[in-house]
């Protein structure tokens, strides 16, 4: 094995033929929208200052890039496998999903709560489902929140719920939890 | 000696030391857990570190950078699964260690090699600096311009066997890096009427997702592994001792390990590929690498762990990120308004050096951590996988909405995780992206500078430095472009039932064949046989 061998880094075959062609249709897509999404201005003092020179040059290195990657594909029809790896990229959704309703119920239910709620639930979901998983799941909840915002403050805005705390606990809730 | 005392100076802090310990320490235990990786923890960490100091903030990503190396070797030697990318060499000549029972001596040198690379790196940058600080001054934005285009060119050339894909992924990157409101003219680039496009895509939601929500993503819909610890003999202090008997593949896999990680674009996959096929043609024994060779594992991990503190060159005297870790970095110091580039080195040279003396005494601190906590580090690789995609969700969130609290920020972090999912499933390099985002934007900006002050075209290359890099990029392509013209096949393209029926044809005529010739052989030595009988 020569060096030029150990450098080399096979792409996988199924599926790329489906994502090369979308790479195309999306690149070919945004070059005929170039026209109206940037403009070319009488005003630039020289062609580096034109708003559309570095989009253009992008899009042409996708279109030339896709292209002849296209052009040297083994093959260049799908076939049944690259629909099963095509399916199998919408399999990461559902997670998606759990991201997005985390995100959404952080500010109104609280970092600490919701993290503690989303850890274990998705623990229980990815069938880890001892009390001690679920439990290993909590306290990785509880030592996230206390290093991140208890510990290094990073700005995680207090919850719409902790405004019906009592005043005692409410600016400690807000600022740590 | 005054720069070295005032750079001590800057470090000497508590929470300076106290980062470069956690950095040392997290690190290295990021680096043991396979599918982490220092991109994932430093693209978490990242928002965490716009509160600290620049100082702070930069000791703590580059600890986990410097030392998930360290890590990373550990799973590759015990149970043949890298750590971190970079460690896939490692398993190599390492797990054929392990199987024979040199587990502890195969781990006993990966670290001091990358002790030796470490410390090779930074003395070697430490004796550079002033020769840096010297040649910075004289790029000026064409220079930038020419430096950050060789970088792009050099991160395509790099992805060998997928030049043509990662080319079209750093457009992606520069494309996306001009989504927004541009700031020459005003206008709106590719915002499609959209209010929360007009800022433009943020570098850090975007590393997120394609490095850390695409990893998490990538965990939970993988199985769990079994993974049985072997047994193994020995001290963990003998590699130092057997170090000492390849002196010469050792300083040539650092320096290979120097010079690669200092060219932007390049890394430490083809500088510790460049050193193992060095030391294998140098070696008195080259058939031994691949089956658990000492000099092997001791060029590949002394290479990749000279790279971390060479990259922070490029970096730090320019201001060009040669990879998707240092261009993370650069948003450090752009949220400090600290500028990287030839003017750091002319007025802050005191903080150049205390970066690089913060990573001479991380080499000591892991390599001291290492020693007496491999034992234990060992059972990370333990944590299920789906399990860790779980944590590594969680933590993408802080890393996110710590941002700007902006939920669109999290919409577009998933969707780029998505693609940073399938980017991976197919091999693909994510890299380029990055980058092309970066060097990109900088392009951007220093050409639209340097054009403003040259008449004609060959204005641009009228000084040394710009000539230079000129060329140096026309040579690149050109050897490329030369290359892969002398390596073209036309591409067989037939189905495989045909390439099948083929392939049988073909070795039948050539048995049929076989077969005849051996029959007329036959015929022939029987009729000779029947002559001298006769």
């Amino acid at each position: 094995m020569d060096n030029s061998e150990l450098l080399q880094v096979k792409t996988k075959s199924s599926g790329q033929v489906v994502f090369v062609v979308a790479g195309l249709i999306v690149t070919l897509v945004l070059l005929s929208q170039i026209g109206n999404q940037t403009e070319w201005t009488d005003k630039a003092r020289n062609i580096g200052s034109q708003p559309r020179l570095w989009p253009a040059i992008a899009l042409i290195t996708m279109l030339a890039g896709f292209a002849i990657h296209y052009r040297l594909m083994r093959r260049r029809k799908p076939n049944a496998l690259d629909w099963v790896e095509a399916r199998r990229w919408a399999e990461p959704l559902e997670y998606l999903l759990w991201f997005l309703v985390y995100v959404a119920a952080v500010p109104r239910l609280g970092f600490m709560p919701m993290s503690i709620v989303f850890a274990c639930a998705l623990t229980y979901r990815l069938g880890y489902r001892t009390r001690l998983a679920v439990g290993i799941a909590a306290l990785f909840a509880i030592a996230m929140v206390v290093l991140f915002k208890g510990m290094l403050g990073v700005s995680i805005p207090g919850a719409q719920v902790y405004e019906f705390l009592p005043d005692s606990i409410r600016t400690f809730f807000l600022v740590y939890l | 000696m005054d720069l070295i005392f005032s750079a001590i100076d800057v470090l000497a802090r508590w929470d300076v030391m106290l980062a470069l310990l956690v950095g040392a320490v997290g690190g290295v235990a990021i680096g043991a857990i396979p599918g982490v990786g220092p991109a994932v923890a430093i693209a978490i960490l990242l928002p965490a570190t716009f509160s600290m100091d620049p100082i702070v903030g930069l000791t703590l990503l580059l600890g986990i950078y410097g030392s998930s190396m360290y890590g990373g070797s550990i799973p590759a030697i015990l149970i043949n699964t890298p750590g971190t990318a970079v460690n896939a060499l490692t398993t190599y000549d390492g797990f054929p260690m392990t199987l024979r029972g040199e587990g502890r001596r195969a781990l006993s040198l990966a670290y001091s090699a990358s002790f030796l690379g470490g410390l090779f790196s930074v003395i070697c940058l430490i004796f550079l600096s002033p020769v840096l600080a010297k040649i910075a001054p004289m790029f000026g934005s064409r220079e930038i311009f020419l430096a950050a285009l060789l970088g792009l060119v050099l991160v395509v050339v790099a992805h060998k066997g997928q030049m043509a894909i990662a080319a079209a992924l750093a457009g992606f990157g520069i494309l996306i890096g001009t989504v927004g409101l541009e700031p020459a003219a005003y206008t709106r680039r590719f915002t499609f009427g959209q209010s929360w496009l007009a800022g433009g895509l943020d570098l850090i939601v975007v590393v997120l997702g394609l490095f850390a929500l695409s990893q998490a993503f990538l965990l939970l819909t993988m199985d769990d592994e079994k993974i049985r610890l072997p047994r193994s003999r020995g001290s963990l202090f003998q590699g130092f001792r057997e170090l000492a008997r390849h002196p010469r593949v050792a300083a040539i896999s650092a320096s290979f390990g120097v010079v690669m990680g200092m060219v932007p674009g390049v890394g430490e996959f083809t500088a510790q590929f460049m050193s193992y096929t060095s030391a294998r043609k140098l070696s008195k024994n080259p058939k031994a690498f691949g089956h658990g060779s000492s000099e092997g594992l001791i060029a590949s991990e002394a290479a990749n762990n000279a790279v971390p503190a060479a990259a922070m060159i490029p970096l730090l005297a320019l201001g060009i990120p040669g990879e998707a870790l240092t261009a993370m970095m650069l948003s450090v110091f752009y949220v400090h308004n600290v500028v990287p580039g030839p003017g750091l080195f002319q007025n802050d040279m005191d903080f150049v050096v205390a970066l690089y003396i913060a990573l001479l005494v991380l080499n000591v601190i892991v390599v001291g951590f290492l020693l007496v906590s491999t034992g234990w580090l060992v059972h990370l690789a333990r944590i299920p996988n789906r399990f860790l995609g779980m944590c590594i969700l969680l933590l993408s969130f802080v890393g996110v909405y710590s941002i700007r609290n902006s939920t669109m920020d999290c919409i577009i972090a998933a969707v780029f995780g998505l693609l940073g999912f399938v980017l991976k499933r197919l091999n693909m390099p994510i890299v380029p992206i990055i980058l092309g985002m970066v060097l990109g934007g900088i392009m951007e900006v220093k050409l639209r500078a340097s054009l403003a002050r040259v008449k004609t075209p060959l204005d641009f290359i009228d000084r040394p430095i710009a000539f230079l890099l000129f060329c140096v990029i026309l040579i690149i392509l050109g050897s490329t472009i030369w290359r892969v013209w002398r390596e073209w096949r036309p591409v067989d393209r037939r189905s495989m039932q045909k390439k099948a029926s083929n392939t049988f044809a073909k070795r039948i005529s050539g048995r049929s064949h076989r077969h005849f010739e051996n029959r007329k052989k036959q015929q022939r030595r029987r009729r000779f046989y029947d002559h001298v009988g006769s």
